[in-house]
């Protein structure tokens, strides 16, 4: 007769418990954030544009182009200015080209090169009276097409998760707990966005996985009128980008969820032999 | 002086000089619990147990925790969580636990209002319990800043500013509190001291006289049955356990306590390896930034209650201070808000059963909506619940004389 009321007991502050964990969590985080559209990798806003072409004539126009404030390491043109003056000739340092073939979506590349602003995603910010340092490209849309096989080519698709977060976001984001420091000193970069730009490190505890995700891909989406451009990155880009901001913010998951089944499994076999206890002494007093 | 004599082992050596034989007895063997019970009777251990893993898990972190605003982020966030052995394990055990901690004190709270166990010579009980209740709300407050992320920030600072409408001495008293005019480092290294030192050792000390109040009016059963323990007690020891309406708090209470903590520790280790979002909110793992308010600040779970009660009066603040500073004091007066002598459980008073399931309800609808953003229609939900609690304050000496009344067949 008593186990009977114990469990009646034991469902009611369930039931109870768990209205009230649905509610100041899952209910109360879906008004917070609400739904959006999961990440889209294709780019689909921005018009279709040639991502292939003549690689010997992209590198040409490349080398044309782009040098003059852009640095291709790879292909043997190191960036013109140090990083400090970079940043304050153009507000932020501008990024190498040896890699972005691998780093962005090709078609997201091509639409950068004809017309920057749009395609970052950044239109609120910059605009005539306060130009964006990176002007459109004044080629045909077949030579665009070009430029983006050129990069292509060059680009090396084993990049580490590391790397691919120095290449993509180091250049105004730091990763203090990892000792990498944006390129661009912070005081520049603060007057250039008008805004203070966050450390990484904690990232993945104070966004998520699936917010980072959904953010990288399109930050108006989720924080509107953020100077933060939309980033681009191919979706195995920003699976090793958030990768890495997980190995380094939540540098202890793997060894939590591992431990965490051991001592759930510790506990069950005490509460066993706890329960076997209990019932040697009660069976006594029954 | 007594009679010193050769000691024929360590257990005899030490009883003839600290009387250890008799300790256990009063304390462990020989203290009396009434058999007439369900594993609700386990909250009390459980929080015991719940406050020493808070005690051990507090003095790991103690260890590599930097009280300083420059300090404390990264010493939380990088040094205990990154570099540390298990530093993790540490901080979530303390995180979890000082959000189940309230749970439990809630359910234990609540059961002790069910039952009626906190009248007829009870009441000292329910007091220091409160007061533990009390002091445990101020050790999470001042626990809360100590990471120095956003939310610790403006959780001290939406707090602290609440002081501020105190009439005459509000403004000034911020800044005593604070230490400062805004929330900064004085503010930071005075909660901590608060919170590892001063806090905690008046908890224990709560915590042991709470214990003793149980003695001498004994703890409650089931069925609010006022036993004859010298009798009980007698067929115990006769050797009649069956026919006792007594047990042994060791080891017939405790072995079943330890049962219910280790299926409670289950759930617990689940939620700080598998899911502890919940007692670490995200927005705290940003650094405390005074120049940048958060989209959405409420406190942790268990303060939301008279926090919406607070958000409630939507249309006069002064009104919802008021009612909130009510709600903090006037659950110290549930015993002799409840005018009935009847120690009996709720649904076997049909008036009060009502009034009890209400008030929980209106406990959940506080605490849910204490969360959600102040807008629309959850202004007017919060306000009508906010007003209901005050209701069933209100409400409670005049069912319970009602009760006293019809039960006594209206005698006084």
């Amino acid at each position: 007769m008593s186990a009977l009321r114990e469990l009646k007991i034991l469902a009611f502050v369930v039931i109870v418990v768990g209205i009230l964990y649905w509610g100041i969590e899952p209910l109360a985080h879906s008004i917070f954030h609400p739904k959006t559209a999961p990440a889209d990798f294709a780019f689909s806003d921005l018009e279709k544009l040639p991502t292939s072409g003549n690689v010997k004539n992209g590198e040409e126009l490349a080398t044309t182009f782009c040098i003059a404030c852009h640095g291709i390491e790879k292909a043997g043109f190191p960036a013109l200015l140090s990083p400090e003056d970079a940043a304050s000739a153009y507000g932020v340092v501008p990024p190498d080209l040896s890699n972005i073939g691998a780093l962005y979506n090709d078609n997201f590349l091509a639409n950068l090169i004809k017309d920057p602003t749009k395609a970052l995603k950044l239109t609120h910010k910059f605009n005539d009276d306060n130009p964006f340092p990176m002007t459109p490209t004044y080629v045909s849309d077949e030579e665009i097409g070009d430029i983006v096989a050129y990069f292509k080519s060059i680009a090396d698709n084993n990049l580490s998760d590391k790397e691919v977060f120095v290449g993509a976001c180091g250049r105004c984001h730091s990763m203090k707990y990892d000792n990498v420091a944006a390129v661009t000193p912070s005081d520049t970069l603060a007057e250039y966005l008008g805004a203070k730009v966050p450390d990484l490190s904690m990232m993945i505890r104070s966004r998520g996985e699936e917010t980072l995700h959904k953010f990288i891909n399109d930050p108006q989406k989720i924080l509107a009128g953020t100077s933060m451009p939309r980033v681009g990155l191919t979706e195995a880009s920003q699976t090793k980008v958030v990768n890495y901001i997980e190995k380094i913010g939540d540098s202890k998951k793997e060894q939590r969820e591992w431990l965490g089944k051991i001592l759930i499994g510790f506990m069950a076999i005490m509460a066993i032999l706890a329960y076997l206890w209990k019932r040697s002494k009660w069976h006594n007093l029954h | 002086m007594a009679e010193i004599k050769k000691a024929n082992g360590i257990v005899d050596w030490l009883d003839q000089r600290l009387a250890i034989k008799t300790l256990t007895k009063v304390l462990m063997t020989e203290y009396w619990i009434p058999k007439n019970i369900n594993w609700l009777w386990a909250m009390g251990v459980v929080l015991t147990t719940l406050f020493g893993i808070l005690v051990v898990s507090g003095i790991f972190l103690l260890m590599y925790y930097k009280p300083d605003v420059n300090l404390a982020f990264d010493s939380v966030n990088y040094t205990i969580m990154s570099e540390v052995s298990y530093g993790w394990l540490w901080r979530h055990a303390h995180a979890v636990s000082a959000s189940l901690v309230f749970l439990i004190i809630y359910i234990h709270m609540l059961v002790a209002i069910y039952y009626g166990s906190y009248k007829r010579g009870r009441e000292m009980i329910w007091l220091t319990g409160m007061i533990i209740f009390v002091l445990f709300s101020a050790e999470a407050f001042s626990g809360y800043m100590l990471p120095w992320g956003q939310m610790s920030y403006w959780a001290a600072k939406v707090i602290t500013d609440l002081f501020s409408k105190i009439p005459l001495i509000g403004p000034e008293l911020v800044v005593w509190i604070r230490g400062n005019f805004t929330v900064a480092d004085a503010t930071l290294t005075r909660f901590f001291m608060l919170h590892v030192f001063l806090l905690p050792l008046i908890i224990m000390l709560m915590i042991v006289v709470h214990f003793y109040s149980l003695r001498i009016p004994h703890v409650n059963n089931q069925e609010g049955e006022v036993l004859d323990f010298d009798k009980e007690v007698a067929k115990y020891k006769s050797g009649d356990k069956k026919g006792s309406k007594v047990i042994a708090f060791w080891p017939d209470f405790l072995s079943k306590d330890i049962f219910v903590i280790c299926l409670f520790m289950i759930l617990w280790f689940f939620l700080v390896c598998y899911n502890f979002d919940f007692a670490m909110d995200p927005i705290n793992f940003d650094p405390a930034n005074s120049m940048k308010t958060p989209a959405h600040i409420y406190p942790e779970w268990y303060f939301l209650w008279s926090y919406e009660i607070l958000r409630g009066f939507y249309m006069s603040e002064s009104l919802g201070l008021i009612f909130f500073g009510f709600a903090q004091v006037i659950l110290f007066a549930l015993p002799f808000l409840d005018r009935s002598p009847v120690v009996a459980p709720a649904h076997r008073r049909p008036a009060f059963c009502v009034w009890f399931f209400v008030f929980i309800i209106d406990l959940v609808v506080l605490t849910i909506f204490g969360k959600l953003p102040p807008e629309g229609i959850n202004n007017y939900i919060g306000c009508v619940a906010a007003i209901v609690f005050i209701f069933l304050i209100v409400a409670l000496p005049v069912i319970t004389i009602f009760e006293r009344d019809s039960r006594l067949g209206g005698a006084k």
